[in-house]
């Protein structure tokens, strides 16, 4: 259990891994996700399961590298094995045939979207997917995500790739040109956040999956919570999934950068003591 | 399984007993005064995570044992949930049978060490003995007593494993390894089950890993009593949620036949004041998780915590109590208790007060919080509070606290933490539809049997209770596993 069978890279700082975990993979359901503790010091972090292969028993995780932790899990090798792993966690994706979808995946944000836009795809709707990324680098599962979508986007920042400008760019005019009755938008915080600014304009009902802090991830702790509609919300249980126009991304990006500096700390520390 | 009288009185007039008793008269008995445990000296003990209360020596446990009168009728037995035969452990250890002492206290207790350390003794069987009731003196220091049993068997290195029947085969499946869980776990290994123990967490132990912090109670005599557990062939998962990982139903088609819910009193309350989600504000479930759980203040693990210098705990509870202590060792200049009644109404032990003052907790009471506010990085750092004063008595009893208008004023505070209560953990009974629940969010149980309306299921502890105590935990997980036992016996008869 938790051993890791097969590792890829779709860039750099981006991994896929797929590890075997039988119960998880026949529970998941697209938008569930694990936590993940690598080592006995090790942090948990929530990390989104982007497909399962109930017959093999395994589920697949796209991590990035951003701090000390998703570097460890990024570390491992094939035959490796996760010191602790738990899911899945969260309420699956409510997954409907609307007509037409938008579903918007900026960075690593398109991991937890493939499977989305698989199920969407899969309940007959017609899938517009936007990826967007700094430069062409950084786009992974373009061709995983167009296997299941009626037409893809590729916007990167710097033009090195597909069209050049922000998602918001390609996602307007995609709702300028056709009628699109629902979005989905995955991504960094400060994407989400615009990204459904510019759904709001267009009146395009919209769902945000929201990375907040987590510790527990079953809804011990409040650690993730965010306000949704002038309610408070825990992200692990209630979510990760909310009405995008109703959640206060502000705060949530306030929340993110809860442990900023103790991270950076703790990060610069790990990779001096690797150095050694 | 109820003991009776008649049954407390035939051990009494056994021969080593009643040779003990001629030992003393009782007026010799009752002259003595009551031991003090040693406390590390509060300004050391706040450097560091060291255990508070030092423990009794052989000789204070058995001065403090010649207290006890081994009465007739030993009220004290009434105090305590799980009727541990208080008297005749307390005589063992008169005797220096300190190991016959310890298994009797295993006898009805799975985790001794723990009760002897956390239970409010105060408001249970100390409440109930003779020396309290009749005399009005200083009871006899039975959770001391009871501590020093569970240790001196630990450290002997001759833990006794009790006695398991030879297994029926029949699998049995806990979720929860808090102390209902493991009680009950222990209980049914006892009789021959197989056992399995599900854990949502990476640790085994519920609130007494997660929750209850090392000074009070160190992790390592937990794990002892969970390794007694392992020896007696109880089986543990832990990473497994019971709703998610598997199913109730995916469980059943695994063999398992019948289940028992401890699944603990787990999600916080928020107060849901404007400012409440800023930075730095926590529940003290994460505040105390990411320092019991996952070791943040250890510079060695990857879990950060906030140790901030102004911390405001707000709450007047164990937790409360729990947290404001966890700051003032992670170098809190200011550590403040914010309750919003007095020090009388506080439901926190006597002893984790007394010990909170002795290092410096600043405690503003009768105070409640209204607002919080912050710095342009959305981290707080001011909360306006607003004083109160006692009314009428409420539906508990106690004085409902009625604000004073215009007396607000704000406090400079960097980390916050709310402790004002938890409600049951809704993983169970959200992905089980049948199962009858109060508005509450607890779930209903037979009050003897403590079975659920799923015939199969039994439950205790917090998920019953609400919050409530480690040792009414433990006297449920030990009544469901009797009940369980009958339902099961009769259901293989009928
Ligand atoms: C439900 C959910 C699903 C997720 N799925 C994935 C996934 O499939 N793949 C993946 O790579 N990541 C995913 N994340 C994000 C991932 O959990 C974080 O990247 C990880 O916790 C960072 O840990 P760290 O120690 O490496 O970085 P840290 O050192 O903790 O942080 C480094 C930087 O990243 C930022 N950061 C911290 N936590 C998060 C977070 N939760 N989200 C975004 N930024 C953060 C910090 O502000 C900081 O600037 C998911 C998060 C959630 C809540
Ligand atoms: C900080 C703190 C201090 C306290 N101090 C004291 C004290 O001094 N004295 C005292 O008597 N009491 C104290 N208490 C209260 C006492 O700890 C609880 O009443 C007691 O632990 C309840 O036991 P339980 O077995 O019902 O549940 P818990 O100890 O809460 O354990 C429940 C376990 O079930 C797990 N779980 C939940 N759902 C699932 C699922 N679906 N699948 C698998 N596992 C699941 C949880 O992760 C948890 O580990 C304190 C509580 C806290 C929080
Ligand atoms: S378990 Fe608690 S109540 Fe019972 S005798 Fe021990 S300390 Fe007293
Ligand atoms: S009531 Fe007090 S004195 Fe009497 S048996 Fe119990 S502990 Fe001993
Ligand atoms: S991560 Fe702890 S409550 Fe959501």
């Amino acid at each position: 259990m938790n051993r890791i069978i097969e590792k890829e890279f779709f860039s750099e700082n981006v991994v896929r891994l797929e590890i075997e975990a039988p119960r998880i993979a026949k529970a998941r359901r697209a938008g569930h996700f694990v936590i993940v503790k690598v080592g006995e010091t090790g942090e948990r972090i929530p990390l989104t399961i982007a497909a399962s292969n109930p017959e093999k028993g395994t589920i697949t995780l796209v991590i990035q590298r951003v701090g000390v932790s998703s570097r460890r899990i990024t570390e491992l090798e094939v035959g490796d094995v996760l010191t602790d792993l738990v899911g899945p966690l969260g309420e699956a994706t409510h997954i409907e045939k609307v007509g037409t979808v938008l579903a918007c995946g900026g960075g690593v944000g398109v991991a937890p979207l493939l499977p989305i836009v698989e199920a969407l795809k899969k309940a007959g709707n017609k899938v517009v997917t936007i990826l967007a990324a700094r430069n062409k680098d950084l786009i992974i599962l373009e061709e995983q995500i167009a296997k299941y979508s009626d037409e893809v986007i590729v916007m990167t920042d710097d033009g090195s790739y597909g069209k050049k400008g922000l998602v918001t760019d390609g996602m307007k005019e995609v709702m300028e040109r056709e009628q699109v009755d629902e979005a989905v938008v995955i991504g960094p915080a400060i994407m989400m956040k615009f990204a459904s600014l510019t759904t709001k304009e267009y009146n395009v009902p919209t769902v945000a999956s929201l990375n907040t802090i987590m510790v527990d991830g079953t809804g011990m702790c409040g650690a993730c919570r965010i306000t949704v509609g002038g309610k408070t919300k825990f992200v692990c249980v209630d979510g990760p999934e909310f009405d995008a126009h109703q959640v206060d991304f502000d705060e949530m990006l306030l929340r993110l950068n809860g442990y900023k500096e103790i991270e950076k700390g703790a990060e610069q520390e790990y990779l001096k003591s690797k150095d050694k | 399984m109820a003991v009776t009288k008649e049954f407390l009185k035939e051990e009494r007039e056994q021969a080593w007993r009643v040779d003990i008793r001629k030992l003393l008269k009782n007026k010799e008995r009752t002259a003595l005064t009551r031991v003090h445990m040693g406390e590390v000296d509060a300004n050391e003990r706040i450097l560091s995570n060291i255990e508070v209360n030092t423990g009794l020596s052989e000789e204070e446990a058995v001065n403090e044992a010649k207290r006890c009168l081994d009465c007739p009728d030993p009220t004290c037995i009434t105090g305590c949930p799980v009727e541990i035969n208080i008297p005749k452990f307390i005589k063992r250890i008169e005797q220096g049978d300190y190991l016959k002492a310890a298994q009797v206290l295993k006898q009805t207790s799975a985790l001794p060490a723990v009760c002897g350390r956390v239970c409010p003794q105060e408001k249970q069987c100390e409440a109930k003995c003779f020396y309290q009731l009749k005399m009005k003196k200083e009871p006899v220091a039975i959770g001391h007593l009871e501590r020093f049993a569970a240790d001196y068997e630990r450290e002997s290195g001759q833990i006794s494993v009790p006695e398991v029947a030879k297994g029926n085969g029949v699998k049995i499946a806990v979720i929860g390894s808090g102390p209902a869980g493991l009680t009950f776990a222990g209980d049914m290994a006892k009789q021959g089950y197989d056992v399995t123990v599900f854990e949502a967490l990476h640790e085994i132990g519920g609130v007494l890993k997660y929750g209850i912090p090392e000074f009070r109670l160190p992790n390592s005599i937990v794990d002892v009593e969970i390794n007694s557990l392992t020896k007696m062939g109880v089986k543990f998962e832990n990473n497994f949620i019971v709703g998610r990982t598997a199913t109730i139903e995916d469980l059943k088609e695994e063999g398992f036949e019948a289940f028992f819910t401890g699944s603990g009193a787990g999600l916080p309350r928020f107060m849901n004041i404007p400012g409440e989600n800023y930075i730095g504000i926590l529940s003290s479930n994460e505040y105390l998780t990411r320092v019991n759980l996952m070791d943040a203040a250890n510079p060695k693990t990857d879990t950060p915590v906030i140790s901030g210098k102004n911390v405001a705990v707000i709450g007047g509870g164990n937790t409360a109590m729990d947290s404001v202590r966890t700051a003032k060792r992670l170098g809190a200049k200011r550590a403040m208790i914010v309750y919003r009644r007095s020090m009388e109404e506080m439901p926190a032990r006597v002893e984790e007060v007394k010990h909170a003052q002795e290092e410096g907790i600043e405690f503003l009471n009768l105070t409640n919080p209204v607002e919080y506010f912050a710095d342009e990085n959305g981290r707080v750092n001011k909360m306006r509070v607003q004083k109160m004063e006692l009314g009428e008595p409420d539906a508990s009893g106690r004085r409902r606290p009625v604000v004073i208008e215009g007396s607000e004023y704000d406090i400079e505070v960097d980390t916050v933490v709310v402790s004002v209560g938890v409600s049951p953990n809704p993983l169970i009974p959200s992905s089980l539809p049948q199962l009858e629940t109060t508005r509450w969010g607890t779930i209903v149980v037979d009050e003897e049997k403590l079975q659920t309306s799923i015939p199969e299921m039994f439950a205790g502890g917090d998920i019953v209770r609400g919050g409530a105590t480690v040792i009414l935990a433990m006297g449920d997980g030990r009544n469901a596993a009797a009940a369980m036992h009958n339902y099961l016996q009769d259901k293989l008869n009928a």
